[in-house]
């Protein structure tokens, strides 16, 4: 790898990139981020290689991160010069035979692709390139356009702009989209009050939880007294179900990067710390390959760009408990302590990492910094809201048909994420809650669909942006059964410090579980209010801070549903089994013997063409009937 | 000095002070569980919650950490403080419902048993203050014990349950645990304490065992007086 000190140097390294990405031959592209390789990527990669292999094809074979749609995974994209991109999803290793042969001899007759791009968009540069010139080939009739691609279509793709585009082993590629020529800029023609200026009047808000306003904390610890001070890219992740840092760090690891050392030129840090979960392997493998590549180039150690500034990245890998994402027990526990947080009266960005100041972002935060300073901070602000500037990238998960991961500009509204995105709730059932902001977000009703998604209308409806995770309900979700779920997660990661977290999301927990299973008493809930607030106002750090967020929630829009629990007794949505009851609705009920069958204890029973029963003593509620009967005879309430 | 207001009294304070110790100047008196003069404090138990209001923003803080600001009014028994600590004195009646300490604060505090919570009878006295890790660790010196697991499962001990090798059996966190919990039993010439049993030192004047020759050696070795020097006790020397 050759130095990059110029100008000229980072223009080669471009033109190469430019070369890779759009070759002079076919190439494929398989999405094998962790997303991709679960829904069997790696057989479809080894099977396209063996084929290319065995019939000698001249083609480039390569892997890329995610797109994010998921649920169209394993994803192919076939590049072939002067052609559109051809994205085939749901790929199987048995379809690769045909798809190569289609790439051979020109035709997309066999194998329909999914979806086809006909240009890319290279965010950081403003530019757009074609894959083809001239009209569309008329083949591609009936096949939608990326942008067409209801999953797609209302994105705008800042932070996970090069994901599923390049491949990230590749330090050419991220250059060619752009990459690193933004901390050329910064360090040869900006000063660091000029770069944090800029990332002020850009609105960034930390993508990590707080949403505290990016260029405010840099400025702090900027400020801060020290010689010595450091800064910390956040890739704890520990909101279970939710990837999108995971997916940067796998995707376009140089993105992180580069911010990082704009960052940390603007603060006046020399060391850098990425905390990576334990649970991610791949993430550290392309970012470990990412800073090897980059220190081979001189983009990170001594004298970078000949600017006179030393920088390095160290990564560290944490034992993954939840409170570890917390920036004072990430901090101790890079420093080998631990993870538990420590009251933050005194500022990490004053005392921070071993006492210095030190400029904790999470993944996403870094990942917007190197487009922010190529486009300039207006360009960023004017997108989104207001007071929540850009975009947010959010794993969509639940009852929703389109699974993934999303970016979206920040302030559309929930309807948007979950119909048009999310392709609606399937099984035609009813869309009833969506829960946003992790573990200890909140529950946010249907009738508030239309809700912008910005920091403080979350907050304002009693969740919160969080990290990102968004969690898709229906119909058929217990909100109390819902409530007792995150708070049992919540239970088992508070660190134990603070008694009002240990104690009192404990005491919550065991008082959930009485209502789902009968045994609620009057006065439950005003308990559980009460409790609340002091666990709020008393708990160390935000984790306690934030704990009763999933019951309050829950309270305040579906408390006749607690009522229904500890009055009735009952679970409307049927799912607490030890409020409710499996009978068969002799009016539909054909006696067809197929509950009989199933049923694995032998409650449901009944002589063909009789009306069949279900014996309570015996029935353990699995639903197996429930499954089996086809008139839909089975009534659970 | 700094100026500020607590409960209504104006009050002039070092500079540095937690809200705690200028309270306590001023014979105003906050409850606390988990701090202690000679050591670090480390917001654990949060018993000492008060409310600060700066402007027109005020905020619960716990007073053994955050240090005096000038102008700020403190308030220790506002409604919201009062709420922190009943809940906080509710859950330790419900975790250590034998502990006499808890039992006569919480009546001092006016704080009745929570009947929705159903009182815990495997945690012993033990309130997770932390008092004793940090009293071993930090003015010991042996570390001897630490915490395992987490949230409420979390309990103090030697690493694994098992005799420490490190412990000196001084027995300063039995005298530092504001409770009472950690067992220790000095019979003739032997102490028991975190299940090791130690070999204690007669003195050599007195004939008196006064010490376990653990703790002795321990301290001939890190100060360099000849254990022979250590071997009479603090009332003979
Ligand atoms: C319990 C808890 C867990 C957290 N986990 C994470 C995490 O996994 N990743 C993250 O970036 N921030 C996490 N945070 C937020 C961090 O404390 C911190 O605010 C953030 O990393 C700062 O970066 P930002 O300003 O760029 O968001 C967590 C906070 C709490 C209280
Ligand atoms: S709030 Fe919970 S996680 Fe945070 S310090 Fe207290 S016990 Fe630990
Ligand atoms: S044993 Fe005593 S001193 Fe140690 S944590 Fe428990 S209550 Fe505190
Ligand atoms: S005395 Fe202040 S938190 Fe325990």
């Amino acid at each position: 790898m050759s130095k990059i000190v110029k100008m000229e140097d980072l223009n080669k390294a471009k033109k190469r990139g430019l070369d890779a990405l759009m070759p002079r031959k076919t190439k494929i592209m398989v999405g094998m981020a962790t997303s991709g390789i679960a829904s069997g990527a790696g057989e479809v990669y080894r099977a396209l290689d063996s084929e290319i292999k065995k019939r000698k094809a001249d083609i480039i074979l390569k892997k890329t991160g995610s797109m994010g749609m998921d649920c169209i995974e394993p994803l192919v994209d076939v590049i072939t010069p002067n052609m559109p991109r051809m994205a085939y999803g749901r790929v199987t290793a048995k379809q690769v035979p045909a798809i190569i042969d289609q790439i051979l001899n020109g035709s997309i007759d066999k194998e329909k692709p999914t979806y086809y791009m006909g240009e890319e968009d290279f965010i950081v540069t403003g530019e757009k390139i074609k894959y083809y010139k001239g009209k569309k080939p008329a083949s591609l009739k009936g096949i939608n356009a990326i942008g067409d691609v209801p999953f797609y279509k209302k994105q705008v793709k800042l932070a996970t702009r090069n994901c599923g585009l390049i491949d990230p082993e590749n330090i050419d590629e991220y250059i060619a989209k752009g990459g690193y020529f933004s901390l050329y800029k910064a360090l040869t023609t900006m000063t660091p009050d000029e770069i944090i200026e800029d990332v002020v009047k850009s609105g960034l808000r930390g993508r990590g939880g707080g949403g505290f306003p990016a260029g405010t904390k840099w400025r702090s610890c900027r400020d801060a007294e020290g010689d010595i001070k450091y800064v910390i890219c956040n890739g704890d992740e520990g909101d279970p179900g939710a990837y999108m840092d995971r997916s940067l760090m796998e995707g376009d690891p140089h993105s992180v990067i580069e911010g990082m050392i704009i960052g940390a030129y603007a603060i006046g840090a020399h060391e850098g710390y990425i905390y990576v979960r334990n649970e991610y392997p791949l993430a550290v493998a392309n970012l470990t390959k990412a800073i090897e590549q980059a220190r081979a180039c001189g983009l990170l150690g001594k004298n970078i760009l000949k600017s006179g500034f030393d920088f390095d990245i160290r990564i560290s890998q944490g034992a993954g408990a939840f409170v570890c994402g917390e920036s004072t027990a990430l901090m101790a526990s890079l420093e080998g302590k631990a993870g538990e947080p420590r009251a933050k009266y005194v500022h990490t960005v004053e005392h921070g990492l071993w006492n210095r100041p030190s400029n904790l972002n999470n993944v996403e935060t870094w990942a917007n910094v190197p487009l922010i300073i190529a486009r300039g901070g207006n360009w960023f602000s004017a997108i989104g809201d207001k007071a929540s500037t850009g975009t947010k990238v959010f794993s969509l998960v639940g009852k929703v048909n389109n699974i993934g991961l999303v970016e979206v500009p920040m302030g559309i509204p929930l309807r948007d994420i979950i119909y048009d995105i999310g392709g609606g709730i399937p099984d035609g059932k009813e869309f009833k809650a969506i829960q946003t902001g992790g573990p200890s977000g909140g529950c946010i009703p249907a009738k508030l669909v239309e809700l912008p998604v910005t920091f403080d209308d979350l907050k304002k409806a009693g969740s919160m942006m969080g990290s990102g995770g968004m969690i898709v309900m229906d119909e058929k979700t217990c909100m109390v059964d819902i409530a007792r779920y995150f708070i049992e997660f919540l239970e088992s990661e508070s660190c134990g410090k603070c008694v009002p977290c240990r104690e009192g999301v404990h005491r919550m927990k065991q008082i959930l579980e009485d209502i789902c299973e009968g045994r609620g008493q009057e006065g439950d809930i005003e308990l559980l209010e009460d409790m609340a607030g002091a666990i709020i106002d008393g708990s160390l750090c935000a984790l306690g801070g934030s704990a009763p967020n999933p019951v309050l929630s829950t309270i305040k829009y579906f408390r006749e549903e607690y009522e229904a629990h500890i009055r009735d007794k009952k679970c409307p949505a049927a799912v607490c089994k030890a409020l409710i009851e499996y009978r068969i609705d002799p009016d539909k009920c054909t006696g067809c013997g197929l509950c009989p069958r199933v049923c694995p204890t032998g409650a449901a029973k009944g002589k063909i063409k009789k009306i069949h029963t279900i014996d309570q003593k015996k029935c353990i509620k699995c639903g197996a009937c429930v499954e089996s009967c086809k008139y839909d005879a089975i009534i659970v309430e | 000095m700094v100026n500020l207001v607590i409960d209504g009294k104006k009050i002039q304070a070092k500079e540095g002070i937690t809200l705690l110790e200028a309270a306590r100047e001023n014979g105003i008196d906050i409850p606390t569980l988990c701090s202690h003069e000679s050591l670090e404090p480390s917001g654990a138990c949060r018993l000492c919650s008060v409310e600060v209001t700066k402007g027109n923003r005020s905020k619960i803080v716990t007073s053994c950490i955050y240090t005096v600001e000038e102008g700020i009014k403190v308030n220790t028994e506002s409604e919201r403080v009062k709420k922190v600590r009943k809940l906080i004195m509710e859950l330790l009646l419900a975790r250590n419902p034998d502990s006499d300490v808890i039992i006569e604060l919480a009546e001092k505090l006016g704080v009745k048993p929570q009947k929705r919570f159903l009182p815990d009878h495997d945690k012993g006295k033990c309130i997770l203050c932390r008092l004793c890790i940090k009293t071993c660790e930090t003015i010991v010196g042996v570390s001897a014990i630490g915490f395992s697991s987490r949230g409420a499962t979390k309990i103090v001990g030697t690493p694994f349950d098992e005799e420490s090798d490190v412990c000196i059996g001084c027995g300063a966190c039995a005298y530092v645990c504001p409770t009472g919990h950690i067992q220790m039993e000095t019979t003739g010439d032997t102490r028991t304490i975190w299940g090791r049993t130690f070999k204690m030192t007669a003195c050599n004047v007195c004939g008196r065992y006064f010490a376990p020759e653990d703790q002795l050696k321990y301290i001939s070795q890190k100060t360099g007086v000849p254990l022979k020097e250590l071997s009479t006790c603090t009332s003979c020397r």
